[in-house]
């Protein structure tokens, strides 16, 4: 299945709202989009939204035999797995390909992790850590997702004790809140430009009419872990100025991270409790159909307090939880017949707490299809 | 650091350049017969073939054709004796497809693809062996072969490998230099205009350093592209001679 082509209008009605130095959500030109970052129960787990972009980061470890020119050193790992899209084959490995050398480079040519730390005997055991990115949607920028989501991983997680006992080596417990092992200081900034317009963070329309893009990795000591250029010609002055941005966005960035790792467990609560919780069985009637959903209809800008009832935008495809504004598979202009409201929710009590089988009927909605 | 002296006091690299000097470069265009466009060039220890083919009709997917300019297909592969354990994996591993993607990348900058819709230009470009600066010299045989095909290009694309030690851009990386430790960054410049086509840099530099880093850089690939248009001003002279006959 091929993607959509971008119509010419749409690619033209962008480019001159750049030119007017006005975007899409109504951002500036050098604005982030909101960027939350929680952890999961596990250690290592890290979710990362960049406004619709939401990438996951999950580390692991195992001891290993290190290599043998590298005796005392320990090994690193990276993976990145692009959810399954409707790009064309050719076009979605090239950026899958991009994406986990620009992740690998930054991450392990930048030395941001201290691989002697991870050695156990020197020549026969070190920690081999891997680092599993998975991005579960893009909405544009997946690179800065990926890498934010891959440090989070790192700074969250937790190697097991080892004892060592003559020649034999025992792990000893559990991943537990033991010291970390790594230092890990590199942080992500891409810089996209249009023309000689320069753009920060674009969402996914502003991707797909950029002229090229210029990704700038640094670390809080000022220094440039990684430059990667990638399409379109650009002149040597606008670059170098392009890195005082860099640094503005690199504190936000950092006072995320360490509030992200500091409540950590908070963070995570309220993911279990969304899984793990009952509701009441709701019945509704199909016969007052356009009653109730007119009345919801009426009554949906206020959120949902306790509990997101799923919601169906498109049949087939399912949302639970909050987030930004879902338009997905939706067009923006189409506001007041969208998101769902009309659709009719089962929650079936099972005995286990941790299943939970909804079943989910969607309504025939009021747009003609 | 490893216990190489990357630059001596006197301002003399590992193998007595200085820190400015590029390596000696030599170059052949019009190695192959039946291929549109070939070149081969060296660059101190580092060799290099490209050969190009096309434009011609798109070949495979003819969805993938774009309406209004040609499609550049890049392969960047190293010989299994290019390096100094045999390599086991010549192409199709992710540094090798990473670096097929930044020719494409350059060489889309550069040469005229509006000329040509509907059409594939093939560039394949083969490391014979690696002495450092693969990427820069692989764009540099690839724009000979393309201007020996014929193909027009907005200007030459000159790369260059620069690293930073001791507070002083070094050019022209070599193998062990690279290895060393050095940051290194790779450039594509278009010389006449100055526009920069790649660049690509790792390990850790600070950002004071960056504008000095690149100045370098593109001082020597306005180097390289004196050079590189020697070569072909003199293979001109040589093939318009014999046709002249």
């Amino acid at each position: 299945m091929k993607d959509t082509p971008m119509s010419n209008c749409e690619r033209d009605f962008i480019l001159k709202a750049i030119e007017e130095k006005k975007r899409l959500d109504g951002r500036q030109t050098y604005d982030y989009r909101k960027i939350k970052i929680t952890f999961g129960t596990d250690y290592g787990c890290c979710f990362v939204d960049l406004g619709q972009t939401r990438v996951m980061a999950q580390v692991s470890c195992e001891l290993v035999v290190p290599k043998e020119n590298r005796p005392n050193e320990g090994i690193m790992f990276f993976n990145l797995e692009l959810f399954p899209s409707p790009l064309v084959y050719p076009l979605q490995s090239e950026l899958s390909v991009k994406l986990n050398r620009q992740l690998e480079r930054c991450l392990r040519n930048s030395k941001c992790i201290d691989t002697e730390s991870l050695c156990v005997v020197s020549g026969e055991k070190v920690w081999q850590i891997r680092v599993d990115v998975h991005t579960l949607n893009n909405d544009g920028n997946l690179m800065d997702a990926a890498s934010v989501a891959a440090i989070g991983a790192l700074c969250h997680f937790r190697r097991p004790d080892v004892s060592i006992q003559g020649e034999e080596v025992t792990v000893v417990s559990q991943p537990g809140p033991t010291r970390r092992g790594f230092i890990v200081r590199c942080l992500h900034h891409s810089i996209f430009f249009f023309l000689t317009f320069l753009l920060v963070d674009p969402c996914e329309r502003e991707e797909r009419v950029m002229d090229g893009l210029l990704m700038i990795a640094m670390n809080k000591h000022r220094e440039i872990c990684s430059i990667q250029s990638s399409g379109g010609i650009m002149l040597l002055k606008e670059q170098a100025s392009r890195l005082e941005l860099a640094d503005s966005s690199l504190d936000n960035y950092q006072k995320d991270l360490k509030a992200g790792g500091r409540c950590g467990f908070a963070e995570s609560m309220p993911q279990e409790r969304i899984t793990a919780l009952k509701t009441d069985q709701t019945a509704v009637e199909m016969t007052d159909v356009s009653e109730t959903a007119s009345s919801i209809v009426q009554t949906a800008v206020a959120p949902p307090q306790t509990v997101p009832s799923p919601s169906v935008p498109v049949p087939g495809v399912g949302q639970v939880g909050e987030g930004l504004r879902n338009t997905w598979g939706l067009e923006e202009e189409e506001e007041e017949e969208e998101d769902v409201e009309m659709d009719v929710v089962e929650i079936l009590d099972s005995d286990e707490e941790e299943e939970e089988v909804v079943i989910l009927y969607p309504e025939t909605t009021k747009k003609p299809k | 650091m490893a216990g190489l002296e990357l630059l001596s006091d006197q301002g003399y690299r590992l193998d007595g350049r200085k820190s400015t000097e590029l390596r000696k470069v030599q170059a052949r265009m019009g190695v192959f017969a039946q291929a549109d466009g070939s070149a081969y060039l060296e660059q101190g220890n580092t060799k290099a073939l490209a050969v190009v083919y096309g434009p011609h009709e798109m070949r495979g997917s003819r969805s993938r054709a774009l309406h209004d300019r040609a499609v550049i297909n890049c392969q960047y592969s190293m010989a299994t004796f290019s390096t100094a354990e045999r390599k086991r994996r010549p192409h199709g591993d992710r540094k090798s497809t990473e670096m097929s993607l930044h020719l494409k990348q350059t060489f889309e900058a550069a040469v005229m693809t509006q000329l040509f819709p509907r059409s594939q230009i093939d560039i394949y470009v083969k490391i014979l062996q690696s002495d450092g600066g693969n990427y820069s010299v692989c764009v540099n045989a690839a724009t000979l072969a393309v201007i020996d095909a014929g193909i027009p290009m907005r200007d030459y694309v000159c790369a260059c490998t620069v690293g930073f030690v001791d507070e002083t851009p070094l050019a022209d990386l070599c193998y062990a230099e690279e290895s060393g430790g050095v940051s290194s960054l790779a450039l594509a410049l278009l010389p006449r205009g100055g526009q920069i086509a790649l660049v690509q840099m790792d390990a850790r530099l600070h950002q004071d350093h960056l504008g000095t880093l690149i100045e370098a850089a593109m001082t020597a690939c306005k180097c390289v592209s004196k050079v590189l248009d020697e070569v072909v001003r003199q293979h001109l002279q040589e093939t318009s001679v014999l046709s002249r006959e």
